[in-house]
């Protein structure tokens, strides 16, 4: 039995859907950072899906662009994030709250 | 329909540019053999910039560990006129049609865009490193990093620029922001950085995500990422269940939107403006704009041109609603950081309704708006750079205050930078705003020129409250609005339309304390009138250059042709 192509589009959107939601609902930093890689991932899926549908092999050779990218993110991002809790207790983003207006 | 109009020569038609030389990025040729043609002066602002980063790092690493005052950002500033003095090279180079190219592996294009980018970086580069280097030194924060940050900054930017696709944009947006966030987040012993940087991080990444994940849906549509691949396939295909190319195309415009910061995309600018370091606030304020409008003008120009009429009704809303939300909160901040934050979302607004019109005129209108931006908005933060203080302990409005009397070159110039960004005729950014309206009256939106007349004259008052502020004598004590004060009154800096008495004088000064703060909260009239110290301000030499240099261009621009020639020349390359 083979899966159809819009399946996988489907779980993708999904994927994406959720890492969304999460960045906007949660609260700790560091599960909002998941979350934008679960964003990513279903980039990812997304890009070797279509190619796989349309025979071409752009999609997976970006797939490649995104994960260095994502990898990218990940060191800066880390970064910043132990830079700014060494001066607090926890990575709960309602506590990062000075700039407002 | 043709892209590159008025380019008779060969290798500029689309279908050579796309069967020639795009077919190859494959990167094989028959033979086995790997084979790419590379034409190296197309990307040398990416190299020269690129370079320049790694030899810094290098001498930083070589060099024994000392101070060495001015070094890094003269090297920074050094590449920024080699950007520049490319991208010159590059546009008289391009003058002969044939030189066009889509070239490394088809993902860059070699046009006149690219070339005005180039300079445009360039430049941003060098007034960028000018105005960060007194300021480092002064929060005690200098050595090579955020110079090495600010060309990847600047490389990914041309990148942006020159991208012939929706990876190679991809690509650049991620090298631009990724730098972007750590320079937001450089100033490490003042919490607010931090936050900024965090706050910038989680949503850009956010919207890069969501820009990403369009880039797939259109490429899922049309079979490709390229921009004259896709172009070419929409073109020759009607597309019946448009679903997914929509979405892609809507998701693209909000993920370049986050990095413009357009209503209503724009949350984070203002937090991310007050906390980040103030000279870096001027170069992302102008390079992010410029990249990100860059890469939106060639994709939504090139690749999709024939959905005109599926993307203009966004961007008309996206125009619309970054210029009158950003000119009305740009009224009622006190925080000076965060009031320039919402200018610069209205003037963003402009660069969309230019981007809008979908013509040649808009097209070089909006080259042009941001090409004078840049200018107008790193010399404005130079200035809030030096009022502020050491270790940025005053950004609110009164931290301009009595400028007349401490520095009266300083104001002046300032107050050519506000002037333009309000609009004013013989500055560049009148010419700007006078570009965009009439290109989108040439397509019979007069509604639209209204809205932007209307948001324009909104947002003056929030430039002319700080232009009034400047003279407002600082006074050592706070009145109260519109009661005359004892003492104060008696400098020079206050315009002589008062009725001539010395507490006719102070009379002045109250109506005008009055009227700058007028619409500010309580509290924040409070702010807005505790007055700064009354000692006279030194400019360092490199920030008073970099600052005469924006003020000049900002008159220069506007009172003469070349760079308006320069932009409109940008538009004659390609038509709808």
């Amino acid at each position: 039995m083979t899966v159809p192509g819009p399946w996988y589009l489907v779980l993708a959107a999904c994927l994406f859907g959720i890492g969304g939601a999460g960045v906007l609902v949660r609260r700790n930093i560091l599960v909002m950072y998941m979350c934008i890689e679960l964003m990513l991932n279903g980039v990812n899926l997304t890009f070797v899906t279509f190619s796989r549908m349309l025979d071409d092999l752009g999609g997976q050779a970006s797939v490649f662009f995104v994960l260095v990218v994502a990898a990218a993110e990940v060191v800066v991002g880390l970064g910043i994030i132990v830079a700014i809790y060494r001066r607090r207790t926890g990575a709960t983003a309602d506590d990062v709250s000075s700039l407002k207006g | 329909m043709t892209i590159f109009a008025g380019t008779a020569g060969p290798g500029c038609t689309i279908s050579n540019l796309v069967t020639s030389e795009a077919k190859v990025s494959g990167l094989c040729t028959a033979k086995g053999s790997l084979s790419i043609p590379v034409e190296y002066r197309s990307i040398a602002p990416v190299l020269i910039l690129g370079v320049a980063a790694l030899v810094l790092l290098v001498l930083s690493a070589t060099l024994p560990k000392r101070r060495y005052p001015g070094l890094w950002a003269g090297l920074t500033a050094l590449a920024g006129i080699a950007t520049t003095v490319d991208g010159i090279v590059q546009w008289a180079n391009l003058d002969n049609p044939a030189n066009t190219a889509l070239t490394v592996g088809g993902q860059v294009l070699y046009d006149h865009f690219s070339a005005f980018f180039a300079i445009l970086f360039g430049c941003a580069t060098t007034l960028g490193a000018a105005i960060s280097d007194s300021y480092l030194s002064r929060e005690a924060l200098d050595g090579p990093e955020p110079y090495v940050l600010m060309l990847a900054c600047s490389a990914g930017a041309v990148l942006m620029a020159e991208a012939a696709g929706l990876i190679t944009l991809f690509l650049g947006l991620e090298v631009l922001s990724i730098s972007l966030y750590t320079m937001t987040a450089y100033h490490r012993r003042r919490a607010a950085s931090g936050e900024a940087g965090l706050k910038y991080f989680i949503l850009g990444s956010f919207s890069s995500a969501v820009f990403i994940y369009g880039a797939a849906l259109v490429y899922g549509a049309t079979g490709s990422t390229q921009y004259f691949e896709i172009f070419q396939f929409l073109t020759g295909t009607v597309v019946v269940h448009d679903g997914v190319l929509l979405a892609g195309m809507a998701l693209l415009v909000a993920g370049l939107g986050f990095k413009v910061a357009a209503v209503p995309f724009h949350f984070w600018a203002p937090d991310v403006y007050q906390g980040a370091p103030t000279p870096f606030v001027g170069y992302m304020a102008a390079v992010a704009k410029a990249a990100g409008f860059a890469g939106l003008l060639r994709a939504l120009m090139l690749a999709l041109p024939t959905q005109v009429s599926s993307w203009r009704p966004a961007i008309w809303v996206l125009a619309v609603a970054s210029v009158l939300v950003g000119s009305v909160m740009a009224l009622v901040q006190a925080d000076l950081k965060r009031l320039l934050a919402y200018s610069s979302i209205s003037q963003a607004g402009y660069v969309l309704i230019g981007l809008q019109a979908g013509t040649q005129a808009g097209w070089s209108a909006a080259s042009f708006y941001l090409f004078t931006y840049l200018f107008m908005v790193v010399g404005t933060f130079a200035v809030v750079g030096l009022t502020q203080g050491r270790g940025e302990v005053r950004n609110d409005l009164g931290s301009i205050r009595g400028l007349g009397q401490r520095n009266p070159w300083l104001a002046g110039g300032m107050l050519v930078l506000l002037l333009a960004q309000a609009g004013v005729p013989l500055t560049s950014g009148f010419l700007g705003k006078w570009l965009v309206i009439s290109a989108v009256i040439g397509k019979g939106q007069y509604e639209l020129a209204l809205i932007g007349m209307v948001g324009a004259a909104i947002a003056a008052f929030a430039y002319l409250r700080v232009a009034l502020l400047m003279y407002v004598p600082a006074a050592p004590t706070p009145a109260r609005p519109g009661q005359p004060r004892g003492e104060g009154g008696g400098e020079p800096a206050v315009a002589p339309t008062g009725p001539g008495a010395p507490s006719g004088l102070a009379e002045v000064a109250g109506d005008l304390e009055a009227l700058a703060t007028a619409g500010l909260g309580a509290t924040a009239t409070a702010v807005a009138l505790r007055a700064p110290s009354t000692a006279r301000l030194r400019v360092p030499r490199a920030t008073a250059a970099a600052i005469a240099v924006c003020v000049a261009f900002t008159v220069f621009a506007g009172v003469s042709t070349p760079v308006l020639s320069l932009a409109h020349s940008i538009g004659l390359t390609w038509s709808l």
